[in-house]
């Protein structure tokens, strides 16, 4: 067996095959593999009964279930207008000179995915953002460098 | 029962309607889009809004219960302008190219804009670019033309329990896509045409083939051979003039002579074929069981459904070996154009141009199977819809309903009523009894007017034992055996009966299975649109034509018994096997 | 009149004083005592005449739905906390999970015993996942002490996956579901025809957070705040231009004068209530806009703008995010918000004419009464508030 195929079945088996399951499943999945791969939306669908095409209906309907291979870390910067208020447009360009990528795209060392993320719950404090589960406030184009380095060490 | 006023009308209604069937039960008429009888409420196009007195908003009637004391207004200028309104957004996402589109003239979008005098486009153009994806050769997706009513993914869904079309991503993403946007033929679609039969616009519509058989008709130097189907000549009416339910075979055979086909022969032939091969397919399978004692693959399911063929082979791939290895009366019919005809004919197969008239989209992937060419050619050439032959007869210019009854061509042209009987579900069944029945007995089935009506109408899934009785001699290993037999029409009831024998526990010998609600009457290249009443004329149709026909069964046709005198012996012989049987492709589920 | 940092705080401080409910501490199993002396009836009623009304943006009454839910005949229903708070603006609910979940989990049992349900769940957007772990430890103590009152009733933790239709009820049960999160057909509503099929209530955490607290310290002292029509007080989440930004437990029933007087920078030009899908109320008529459900609600998101924001900017973020987050099922919205956002883009640019807004504004009131959930009714506030109070900014 694939090692997706390994992951697909331990998580399917610690959720249970019912349909509500489907939405913990796929979260798992992306957080041990950054993305939602088609082999993966398949095992999934033949262990769920169901078609590839719903599975894949219902992942594409969900930001954080990414379709497209993300890397290993992935940062969301808030587009709010009151992070934008506050300087998010300087923050972005910071973090594009420092990963020598654009807004949306993944660094060739597979490391860091930089997108774009809908109101995070940090208005008072942007610029805001999140990489994977940590939230980063407060920003400033250092911050936001010093917090992608604790990535690298 | 439910009280309630619409436009002031007291109307009565059942508990549990909506306020959209409350308003059809008086004869008042709301535009829908979305909302379609066969499939369950979805109320997302908005265009059946609807004003409900204290109701802050506007109300989808389609989705709406009804209460008693209710008042309803289907008609305020309130609900006109936003019923102009949705049909504007509708329009500004919405590709128009209407004089280059299939669908113009038989589009719902464009018949709500003409009704709604939407003159100008006030709106920004948001039409995404053309985009067409013509992978299949069945089926063509033009996401260009899409308005997201969703009924194609829930018919593929709720119908045919395949699911191969999926709503993905949201917001001014959100399109109806394929698994990761795969092109259709690389995906479970089974090719039964479902969904273009239920998309309102030009999104979904079958691949075009009319412009490749103009070409070999106009070519002096191919003899253009055509076989209609069963199913065909109760419908094509419909797009020529007709209600439904009109049979228009002898016009329909004059109109394909009138096109300039050089011979116009009957795929009725081959399903009488069909029936002598997988009759004896089936008692052969059954003497292996009871008297061998042999494991043998029962039920045997019928093959001729090339939708049906696919789903059994991507969904249940380890099962294949149930289905009768008999081709579908198309691919006999295919090959025997190319061997058969032209030996008796004098013709050289290589020039013969094999065109088939199909109430199905499947076939048109069924003729290109890399199987499909036992004659040494491609079998069957081009494959058209009912609806493509239509669009045909009306640019060669004819007045369908004003033309003379014509008769198909011999020897690949006569037909038992058993054999029209095919284009409805339980059609293969009553024409296989009707045979095997009378081979085993000697005696006609113990039905009045061979009229088999348990086998016979629209539910989904239907059951009949028949006792074996009195067999002769040759067949006396049936004697008192209860032959049960089972008839599924429309994916979701074939997977039911699967889902059965995969557990190990199918009862039956025989089972028929189609791929379309209704079989082949409501197939994939029907007239649209098509609701279970249209479906049941058209029933109705194909058998009043078997009742009709001078031959009632399958091993009566004379052509028959030529043809396996002159050419192929004997049924299962070494030539059958050659030309007339095929295997199957065990496909992935997803 | 705009104050000073120094009599900022000392009103904000006096505010607090008189107000704070939610972040007050308490002991919770206190309150899970009282719950298990109350009937379900008992329990309604107060909820009821305290006249709370629903915290996430709604305001549907809570004693109501309640109600309705304990009146449906079924052996199985759910509770559901309702923490994808998405709105633009609005971090209020977050707040109050790191510092007060215990008093929603209260709430949560208080509903379940009135209701009759057995298994409630939080649903938590994906955006909060770093709050997961430490909600799961209160969870486990909490669950201890249930156990030790005899109260058969769990809850455990859904996560949303970045959807912001999925705070609308019926989308964040089908979400819940296992399916896309796109909001059914209403009726029927939850409470008969929920989760699973089951009856099922669906309150913001900040409403939930509330009923325990009107069963503590009983309906009179939470009636005693706010309004006739808003009663109570609630959670706002400050922002934008603003001296004082951040959570604030404030009386309903404020003019939006008051509110600027206390948050503003001395130059605010716009106050937005109720986050991308609220009103944008302008200077003029801050005076006599009224915060709460007579004058504009909101589930707490307050941003500020001063004279050097440009409001076209402004609706043009909210239009962006309405075009990314519509569930895409119904015409009015999926192509409602995208023609009103290239509409303005249009009119900014010269291509089509500034009186092309009228017909966009035709749109917006066409989207308010033909879409079929909220997000899509609400895209018009944003819109026809910054478009009627700004127009100038929106043309030139």
């Amino acid at each position: 067996m694939s090692p997706t195929a390994e992951l697909v079945k331990r998580t399917v088996e610690r959720h249970g095959t019912q349909r509500e399951s489907l939405l913990p499943i796929l979260q798992d999945i992306v957080k041990a593999q950054h993305y939602l791969t088609d082999e993966a939306m398949v095992e999934v669908a033949n262990l769920l009964d169901l078609s590839a095409a719903e599975v894949y209906g219902t992942a594409s309907f969900y930001t954080f279930l990414d379709l497209k291979p993300r890397g290993e870390n992935i940062i969301r910067i808030c587009k709010t207008i009151t992070c934008y208020m506050k300087g998010k447009d300087e923050i972005i360009k910071a973090i594009e000179d420092r990963l020598k990528i654009k807004l949306g795209e993944t660094t060739s060392d597979g490391k860091f995915s930089f997108l774009a993320a809908n109101c995070i719950g940090w208005c008072h404090e942007g610029p805001a953002m999140l990489i994977n589960d940590k939230v980063y406030t407060k920003l400033t184009p250092k911050k936001a460098i010093d917090a992608i380095n604790e990535y690298y060490d | 029962m439910v009280n309630l006023k619409i436009n002031d009308i007291p109307v009565t209604v059942e508990p549990g309607s909506t306020v959209l069937e409350a308003a059809q039960s008086i004869g008042m008429k709301v535009p829908t889009l979305c909302h379609h009888k066969d499939l369950c409420i979805a109320g997302n196009c908005r265009v059946c809004l609807v004003e409900v007195k204290n109701n802050r908003t506007l109300q989808a009637s389609c989705a709406m219960p009804v209460y008693d004391g209710m008042e309803v207004s289907t008609n305020t200028l309130k609900v006109r302008n936003a019923r102009k309104m949705v049909i504007e957004l509708l329009l500004s996402e919405h590709r128009s190219d209407c004089t280059k589109c299939y669908k113009n003239g038989n589009c719902e979008l464009q018949d709500l804009a003409n009704e709604y005098r939407i003159e100008e486009r006030s709106l920004i153009d948001i039409s995404v670019e053309k985009s067409v994806d013509r992978s299949s050769p069945a089926i063509e997706k033009d996401d260009s033309k899409c308005i997201r009513c969703q009924r194609c993914v829930r018919t593929c869904a709720e119908l045919q329990k395949i699911s191969a079309l999926t709503v993905a991503h949201k917001g001014e993403e959100m399109k109806i896509e394929t698994f990761m946007d795969l092109p259709l033929y690389d995906v479970v679609c089974t090719n039964c045409g479902q969904c273009v039969n239920r998309c309102p616009t030009g999104a979904l519509t079958e691949r075009n083939y009319i412009e490749e058989v103009w070409e070999a008709i106009d070519n002096p130097n191919k003899h253009v051979i055509v076989q209609t189907a069963p199913a065909v000549r109760i419908a094509l009416g419909e797009e020529l003039g007709f209600e439904p339910g009109a049979r228009v075979t002898g016009k329909m055979v004059t109109a394909l002579k009138r096109l300039g086909f050089d011979s116009v022969l009957d795929t009725d032939f081959t399903a009488d074929l069909t029936i002598m091969e997988e009759g004896t397919e089936l008692l052969t399978r059954l003497k292996k069981a009871l008297v061998d004692k042999e494991e043998v693959a029962l039920p045997m399911f019928t093959s001729c459904s090339p939708g049906w063929v696919k789903f059994i082979e991507h969904e249940y791939g380890d099962l294949t070996d149930h289905l009768s290895t008999c081709k579908s009366p198309q691919q006999m019919f295919g090959a025997l154009a190319k061997t058969y005809f032209p030996e008796k004919r004098g013709i050289d197969a290589k020039d013969i141009v094999s065109v088939s008239i199909m109430p199905c989209t499947a076939k048109k992937y069924e003729a290109k199977r890399p199987e499909m060419k036992d004659s040494g050619y491609q079998d069957v050439d081009i494959v058209l819809t009912t609806r493509e032959l239509a669009r045909m007869i009306k640019q060669a210019g004819y007045d369908f309903m004003a033309l003379p009854e014509g008769k198909c061509d011999s020897l690949l042209g006569v037909s038992s009523g058993a054999a029209v009987i095919f284009g409805a579900t339980g059609g293969v069944m009553e024409a296989a009894l009707r045979t095997a029945y009378e081979i085993v007995t000697g005696r006609e089935v113990p039905f009045e007017n061979l009229n088999i009506l348990p086998v016979r109408g629209m539910e989904g899934v239907r059951e009949a034992t028949i006792k074996i009785e009195g067999c002769v001699p040759d067949w006396n290993f049936l004697e008192g055996v209860e032959l049960k037999v089972a008839i599924a029409h429309g994916l979701k009831n074939a997977d039911q009966i699967m889902k059965q024998l995969a557990a190990g526990e199918s009862p039956y010998h025989f089972v028929e299975i189609m791929a379309c609600p209704g079989g082949c009457l409501g197939g994939g290249g029907q007239p649209i649109p098509t609701d279970l009443e249209t479906r049941m004329k058209r029933a109705a149709a194909i058998y009043e034509e078997d009742e009709n026909l001078p031959i009632r069964k399958s091993h009566e046709n004379p052509e028959i018994t030529q043809v396996y005198a002159d050419f192929l012996e004997t049924p299962l012989g070494h030539k059958s096997h050659e030309l007339l049987h095929t295997h199957y492709t065990k496909r992935k589920k997803n | 009149m705009v104050m000073d940092r120094e009599e900022k705080v000392k009103k904000l401080n006096e505010h607090k004083e008189k107000v704070n409910q939610i972040f007050q501490p308490i002991n919770f199993c206190e309150i899970l005592d009282k719950t298990i002396q109350m009937n379900p009836e008992e329990i309604i009623s107060e909820v009821t005449e305290s006249g709370l009304r629903g915290r996430g943006g709604a305001g549907f009454p809570t004693g109501l739905k309640w109600k309705f839910a304990s009146e449906q005949d079924s052996d199985v229903k759910y509770i559901i906390a309702n923490a994808d708070e998405g709105e633009p603006g609005t971090f209020k609910d977050r707040q109050i999970l790191e510092e007060q979940a215990e008093k929603m989990f209260v709430g949560m049992a208080l509903c379940a015993r009135a209701i009759g349900a057995k298994e409630g769940f939080i649903y938590l957007r994906a955006e909060y996942n770093y709050l997961k772990p430490d909600l799961e430890a209160r969870l486990e103590k909490f669950h201890g002490c249930l156990k030790d009152k005899g109260l058969e009733f769990a809850i455990s933790i859904r996560s949303g996956s970045g959807a912001y239709v999925c705070g609308e009820e019926t989308s964040l049960i089908e979400s819940m579901e296992g399916k896309r999160g796109e909001p059914r057909n209403k009726p029927p509503y939850p409470i008969s025809n929920g989760y699973l099929g089951q009856p099922t209530v669906v309150n913001n955490v900040e409403t939930l957070v509330y009923t325990a607290m009107i069963i503590h310290m009983g309906h009179e002292q939470f009636k005693a705040l706010g309004t006739k029509d808003s009663r109570g007080a609630k959670v706002f989440s400050v922002s934008g231009d603003a001296d004082v930004e951040g959570i604030y437990e404030l009386e309903l029933g404020m003019t939006i004068q008051e509110f600027v007087d206390l948050f503003g920078d001395g130059d605010t030009k716009a106050v937005q209530v109720g986050g991308s899908s609220g009103f944008c109320v302008p200077r003029k008529k801050f005076g006599e806009t009224i915060i709460g459900f007579e004058g504009v609600p909101t589930g707490g998101s307050m941003m500020l703008f001063n004279s050097s924001r440009s409001m076209y900017h402004v609706l043009h973020n909210y239009l962006e995010f309405f075009c990314e987050e519509s569930c895409g099922q119904c015409t009015p919205c999926r192509v409602g918000s995208q023609q009103l956002l290239k509409g303005i883009e249009a009119i900014k640019k010269g291509d089509k004419p500034a009186s092309y807004l009228e017909e966009l504004k035709k749109l917006a009131e066409t989207m308010r009464i033909s879409s079929k959930c909220g997000l899509g009714q609400s895209i018009p506030n944003p819109f026809l508030s910054i478009v009627e109070n700004f127009r100038e900014e929106i043309i030139f």
